[in-house]
């Protein structure tokens, strides 16, 4: 059952995935060309999602709004990593003085709302994609911190780890050759469902107009836009909103049989 | 006993300190001189001389810190640049309208986040467990400002049942009230229900395997009561304070259901800050729900170690 999920997921992750990479040759028109003949018209042949208020094509906007989704998914997501794994590590490792306060500086993050404070980042950042990823990889970081210090803490006290320990190998060298790879698995899984929840965030902080700037297309700031034609023109505010949804079920159900795939512990 | 709350009131301390700092650092953030970012359109020498004064931008980073913590301790968190009011009084003034809304959306998430996992975990590999996972996970990945904006298309526009966007304070009319809140609550409410769902499915599977609801089963019990007298009251109890921890999930959710509904509260209150560029208000209305966070995270952890026998000793 999981696994089946997982394998769909898989699979519409692989398609939005070659929708974003080959958005110039699969979109049917120009995702910024507006054309005033054709405001706001409902799904036909020409267009098979409609068009929006100025007429541009809903489809081709959805086709490149799944380059800003995913971008800010992915690289939200490695900058948490690349911050998050290291300073797990140096908590986990380091333990004494060095991890209270780290971990009071974790707690400290988790507490503040992670959308309220990536609201914030971006705000004071300034409102553009770049900035919005900065501001989900930073509130998403802590998460990372608190998960490789807690399997670094499981490891560390293992045989094996003993044994390296004894023979007097470097700090820098046990904690590379023989911790780290004890994290990967479970820095995968929680990267998967990272995603889908930094995918909800830009298209949140776009929605509201601190993500992706116009003309350029992404699924939050087209339904910021559609919300206002919902009685005119309801496809606008369909099928961003259905695209979301779609890449973010998919991440989970991913994540989820990732999770039972690798960790027989959790399921 | 006394040591233990003790303790974990004084383990609090560091905490709320460090949301301080983090606070304090948003706004090392902004890009260039603090002084014209803040005075934002105003270009006048003289306010730009005079906001570095008010904000003691000449003065080192540590020193600006301690000068707006003592403030902040004596519950001054500055003065909103565009609204000339201070930002206490904004916050409180905006509160009392997102607890409402929260208090709604959690009473929504908890009818139905704890009963679909009790029948999900009971009824375990069937079609119902199937259905209500399914269900759970779509919770968790549509995002609620599209949800907020379905309802409205459904509700308001083509059924005409509820007004699309709008408050009404429960003082004006109660009736007013619930019908302006009974949508955004919902939309809110489900994301947390399906939380509730997966974790009170899980807490009640651990709980059914157990020795004690073996023996209540072998003693004859018949299943109803031994779900609900033995397995649920101790499967419960960590469900209990995950609802805790979902108040910052409810806290950022707010920001946008308020946003689609137009709903005056807190969420409003810092996006209408972001734009305006009124950067106090949006730096105290994040020291809040931090503080908030970690309060309510005191009290569920003091409730649990009341209501919990076990951890009394």
């Amino acid at each position: 059952m999981r696994r089946r999920g997982a394998m769909v997921g898989l699979i519409v992750v692989v398609i939005f995935l070659v929708l974003a990479i080959f958005a110039p040759w699969i979109a049917p028109y120009d995702p910024i060309a507006t054309n005033f003949l054709k405001v706001r018209k409902p799904p036909s042949i020409d267009h098979w999602m409609g068009t929006d208020e100025i007429g541009r094509d809903v489809m081709s906007r959805l086709i490149f709004g799944a380059r800003a989704s995913l971008q800010a998914g992915v690289i939200s997501v490695l900058i948490a990593v690349a911050l998050g794994v290291p300073l797990g590590l140096l908590s986990g490792y380091a333990k004494g003085w060095v991890d209270s306060l780290m971990m009071r500086i974790v707690d400290a993050l988790l507490a503040c709302p992670f959308l309220i404070l990536a609201i914030a980042m971006a705000a004071f950042l300034g409102p553009s994609l770049t900035n919005a990823m900065i501001a989900i990889g930073l509130t998403t970081m802590p998460i990372f911190i608190r998960l490789v210090r807690g399997q670094v803490l499981a490891v560390t006290v293992e045989d094996y780890v003993e044994a390296a320990r004894a023979l007097g190998n470097p700090h820098l060298r046990i904690a590379v050759r023989h911790v780290l790879p004890n994290i990967v698995a479970p820095v995968l899984v929680q990267s998967t469902l990272t995603i889908a929840a930094a995918i909800i965030a830009e298209s949140a902080l776009s929605f509201l107009g601190l993500g992706q700037q116009p003309p350029a297309p992404s699924w939050g700031s087209m339904l910021n836009v559609a919300r206002q034609f919902i009685g005119q023109a309801p496809w606008m505010s369909w099928w961003p909103g259905l695209a979301i949804v779609a890449v973010v079920l998919a991440f989970n159900l991913l994540g989820d049989g990732l999770r039972d795939a690798l960790d027989p512990k959790e399921s | 006993m006394l040591t233990y709350v003790i303790r974990r009131v004084l383990i609090s301390i560091p905490t709320i300190i460090f949301i301080s700092i983090v606070v304090f650092g948003l706004q090392l953030l902004l890009p260039g001189d603090p002084a014209l970012a803040l005075a934002g359109e105003e270009r006048d020498p003289q306010v730009i001389a005079e906001l570095r004064r008010m904000y003691h931008l000449d003065e080192p980073i540590w020193r600006q810190y301690l000068i707006w913590i003592g403030k902040v301790l004596q519950g001054d968190l500055g003065e909103s640049i565009r609204l000339k009011v201070s930002v206490g009084e904004l916050v409180a003034a905006k509160l009392p309208v997102t607890i409402e809304l929260a208090a709604m959306a959690m009473l929504i998430a908890i009818l139905i986040g704890v009963p679909a996992g009790i029948v999900s975990a009971v009824r375990k590999e069937t079609l119902i467990d199937y259905g209500a996972n399914a269900i759970g996970l779509a919770g968790l990945s549509i995002p609620n400002f599209w949800l907020g904006i379905m309802m409205i298309l459904l509700f308001s526009v083509h059924l005409g049942w509820l007004p699309a966007s709008g408050f009404v304070r429960p003082s004006e009319s109660l009736s007013q009230n619930l019908a302006t809140l009974i949508m955004p609550a919902f939309v809110l409410g489900t994301g947390i229900a399906a939380i509730f769902m997966r974790h009170t499915r899980s807490a009640m599977l651990a709980v059914l395997r157990s020795d004690y609801v073996r023996t209540a089963r072998a003693k004859g019990l018949r299943e109803p009561r031994v779900v609900y007298r033995h397995a649920l009251r101790n499967a419960i109890i960590p469900v209990v304070t995950l609802g805790a921890i979902q108040f910052g999930e409810l806290m950022g959710g707010a920001v946008l259901t308020e946003q689609i509904f137009s709903i005056p509260g807190f969420g409003k209150l810092v996006v209408d800050a972001v734009f305006n560029r009124d950067y106090a208000v949006v730096q105290g209305v994040v020291l809040c729900t931090g503080t908030g966070f970690i309060f309510l995270n005191l009290c569920a952890d003091l409730i649990y170690f009341l209501v919990n026998p076990r951890m009394r000793g």
